[in-house]
């Protein structure tokens, strides 16, 4: 019985740590509003560590690594508020070829994704956090119609796209009859798009149980973004007790108050638990099936909510300067903001898992 | 990361399932909590035999001997729950006295003190808490001046559970009275039957007595007594107050009535549709269950570095604010479910649970205070989890 991060896993975390230190400090952030494609120098330097191809298997020349490895990735991504395609191109796309993908499919695009030269973008939106403005996607005779929103990673030349009917399929963006349109959010680390398809040539993914596949990458989505969350509201604690050492007012730390003090406290006892929930969410979908859906939906959910009062709790500890662009704290305060709504709002997740246990019709 | 148990763990889990199942006919089920009854303390005999209670104290103080193994204890406590049979006993004695004792006791005082607590036959409380010192406990005033060989003791104790059944208390007392605060006070072992004591229950909230107040009048006690020297009672204490936090903290109780509330919610009707098709409840239901999940795989974080003699730091000094937190949000939301029928108590018609939701959610408002409250937890965990400064002293005077 060990429920902990292997020294394995402590080193890639820190390894992972240090190159979005040095490859994407604030500064880097900063300059991302002008330049709307993905930050290209920042996902060179995670393929690098091998981070693209680390669910891959190695005979798709990937690492072959567990989910709970590229959760320790994502928490880190998220403490770094990094411009990186991670969860689309490295895990969800790469997980839908693997569990729905033909050995040929397999074959021609997990080598490409592994090495970081494709990116590959999601547009499974609708069906977990339903259709709204009369999204969604109808395929008939092997061509897709309608259109997805909140497709992460969607500048990608590549696309995983669930259909309405609950079939999955890949797509080259360049293809006659695709529309990209970004769509502008809070957080500018990770612009998610629309996508409009008007009778677009598609690949089928559908070899196997595609019910079960797609739950599969529905469950790796929510533990990433858990994760990113976990990762931003870990820095954004440590920012606000920082700041709490150093300002003083009254001739005082202001870490002294009481008032300030309890909210660090706050904070940190709400978190900490999720730490071990996304652990163990990740750790169950490499190795406890029966478990997976429940506790990645229970990560998702209670991580968003937790995010959201880290979030605002931090901002205000750091009082005035909390709330400008001077210190950049608010591009944390935002990626928590978008990662709570993606891939479904806490709300709706908590009513799939309840559908789950027989709860809900 | 992995959850099985190896070979040896769940032959060690085997071993404790067959004896439940060996001696299911001496469960004491009479038993509902108060002085041991006799079906008790046989069964607490039979769990120190075999190192289900007790299991690392050593042997000659009469307990198992068993080299320390988180796993195991582990194992044990899910067993038991998984069976439905009783552990052993726990209390104030137990939980909190016999550690210290190991820790700082004198050999005498072990041999004399710990074997029959441990056996049921002696019970202990704690008198710490006064009128004027409670989360400021290092204020408490009551008295005890040499004469003689013994300490003799005045003043008052407070909020003491058990007192009213109690054997023995071990106490704090202020006997060096020229020193400064922390420097000046004994931890003293009391028997509640020296003459000059007096326990007055107090009524709490519930309708039990589950507390006193405690009077000494010229109470004579031993000086060898004290436990850790004159003067040491402040650290003897904390060693006793972080057992106790351990004690109060308890994941597993909150997974419990996780399952009961589902079942409660699925059998229960209003306008004859089920609690559960309320989407309002389902959706707090699922908001507790990841809280609940997020508390348990702590707990297994926990667990693990406890298993490796790792320091967990932040991740300990949570665990009592939380998971007492959850306990009390659970009870009142079962309430919230049941409606109007929440509010039923005693012996009334339409009861549930014998009333248990409101006893628990009134009980443990008083565990989220006691044991240091939820704001002191909170001092702590920000001042030692995570290096704020302590709050600067105001000059007295
Ligand atoms: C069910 C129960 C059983 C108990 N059993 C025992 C027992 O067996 N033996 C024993 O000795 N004691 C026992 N106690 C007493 C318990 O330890 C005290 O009640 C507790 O430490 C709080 O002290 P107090 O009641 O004097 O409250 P106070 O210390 O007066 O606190 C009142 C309020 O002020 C807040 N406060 C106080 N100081 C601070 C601070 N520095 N910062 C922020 N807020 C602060 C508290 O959080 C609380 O909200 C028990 C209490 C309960 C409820």
């Amino acid at each position: 019985m060990e429920f902990a991060l292997s020294a394995d896993q402590r080193m890639l975390q820190e390894s992972v740590d240090r190159t979005l230190a040095r490859a994407c400090p604030l500064q880097r952030i900063r300059k991302l509003p002008a330049d709307k494609s993905v930050a290209k120098d920042v996902w060179a330097a995670l393929a690098e560590l091998g981070i693209a191809g680390i669910l891959i298997p190695e005979a798709h020349g990937g690492s072959g690594l567990t989910l709970l490895d590229a959760a320790l990735v994502s928490e880190m991504l998220g403490r770094h508020v990094a411009p990186a395609p991670f969860a689309a191109t490295a895990v969800v796309a790469p997980l839908a070829l693997l569990h729905a993908g033909s050995p040929a499919q397999q074959t021609e695009w997990l080598p490409k994704l592994a090495s970081g030269k494709t990116l590959a973008g999601i547009a499974i939106s609708e069906r977990i956090a339903g259709a709204r403005d009369g999204a969604g996607v109808t395929a008939s005779n092997g061509k897709l119609d309608g259109k997805a929103l909140f497709v992460i990673a969607a500048g990608a030349p590549l696309c995983v796209v669930a259909d309405r009917d609950g079939g999955l399929h890949l797509v080259h963006t360049a293809s006659p009859g695709v529309t990209h349109i970004p769509l502008e959010t809070i957080d500018v680390t990770r612009p998610p798009g629309e996508l409009q398809f008007d009778n677009v040539e598609a690949e089928p993914l559908n070899s196997g149980d595609a019910r079960a596949a797609f739950a599969k990458i529905r469950d790796a989505g929510w533990t990433m973004l858990a994760a990113d969350t976990l990762g931003a509201s870990q820095r954004m604690i440590e920012k606000a007790v920082e700041y709490a050492k150093e300002r003083q007012q009254f001739g005082r730390v202001i870490g002294s108050f009481q008032a300030v003090k309890h909210l660090c406290a706050e904070m940190a006892a709400e978190l900490e638990p999720c730490r071990a929930l996304v652990w163990y969410a990740a750790h169950a979908f490499d190795a406890i099936p029966a478990e997976a859906a429940l506790t990645a939906a229970h990560a998702k959910a209670h991580t968003s909510e937790i995010g959201r009062f880290v979030a605002r709790t931090a901002t205000e500890v750091h009082g005035g300067i909390g709330f400008t662009d001077l210190l950049g704290l608010h591009y944390w305060f935002k990626r928590i903001g978008l990662n709570r709504q993606l891939l479904g709002g806490p709300d709706r997740v908590r009513h799939l898992a309840a559908q789950m246990q027989g709860f809900a019709a | 990361m992995n959850l099985a148990y190896s070979v040896e763990y769940e032959a060690f889990r085997a071993e404790v399932r067959d004896f439940l199942e060996r001696y299911r006919g001496d469960w004491p089920r009479g038993y509902a909590g108060g002085r041991p009854n006799a079906e008790m303390l046989r069964w607490q005999r039979l769990l120190l035999e075999y190192g289900y209670a007790a299991r690392t104290i050593p042997q000659e103080y009469g307990g198992y001997g068993a080299e320390p193994d988180a796993l195991k204890s582990r194992i044990i406590a899910e067993e038991f729950t998984r069976a439905g049979a009783p552990g052993g006993l726990a209390g104030q004695g137990i939980s909190m006295l016999v550690p210290t004792l190991l820790e700082v006791g004198s050999e005498e005082q072990k041999r004399r003190y710990i074997p029959p607590t441990l056996r049921g036959e002696m019970i202990w409380c704690q008198g710490y808490s006064e009128p004027g010192a409670g989360s400021d406990l290092a204020n408490l005033q009551t008295r005890g001046v040499e004469q003689g060989g013994d300490f003799v003791i005045n003043g008052q104790k407070i909020w003491t559970s058990t007192a009213q059944l109690a054997d023995m208390m071990f106490c704090l007392v202020r006997t060096e009275s020229e020193r400064a605060r922390h420097q000046g006070i004994s931890y003293i072992l009391i028997p509640m039957s020296t003459p000059g004591i007096e326990v007055r229950p107090l009524k709490t909230m519930t309708g039990a007595s589950e507390f006193n107040e405690v009077f000494f009048t010229d109470v004579r006690v031993p000086v060898e007594n004290v436990v850790g020297g004159r003067g040491a009672g402040w650290s003897v204490a904390n060693a006793t107050l972080k057992h106790e936090r351990g004690m109060l903290g308890d994941p597993n109780a909150a997974e419990t009535r996780l399952k009961a509330i589902i079942d409660l919610m699925q059998e229960e009707t209003v306008d004859g549709a089920r609690l559960m098709d309320n989407p309002v409840f389902r959706d707090q239901l699922m908001r507790l269950q990841g809280r609940v999940l997020a508390m348990k795989f702590h707990g297994l974080r926990l667990l693990t570095a406890a298993a490796n003699g790792e320091e967990t730091g932040l991740a300990r000094l949570i665990v009592k604010l939380e998971g007492c937190e959850l306990n009390h949000q659970l009870a009142a939301f079962a309430i919230d479910v049941l409606g109007e029928l929440g509010v039923l108590y005693g012996d009334s018609p339409h009861l549930r649970a014998k009333g248990a939701w409101q006893r628990m959610y009134m009980f443990d408002l008083g565990l989220i205070i006691g044991g240091g409250t939820a704001q002191i937890q909170k001092n702590i965990i920000a001042e030692r989890g995570l290096g704020l400064p302590r709050e600067p002293k105001v000059a007295v005077g």
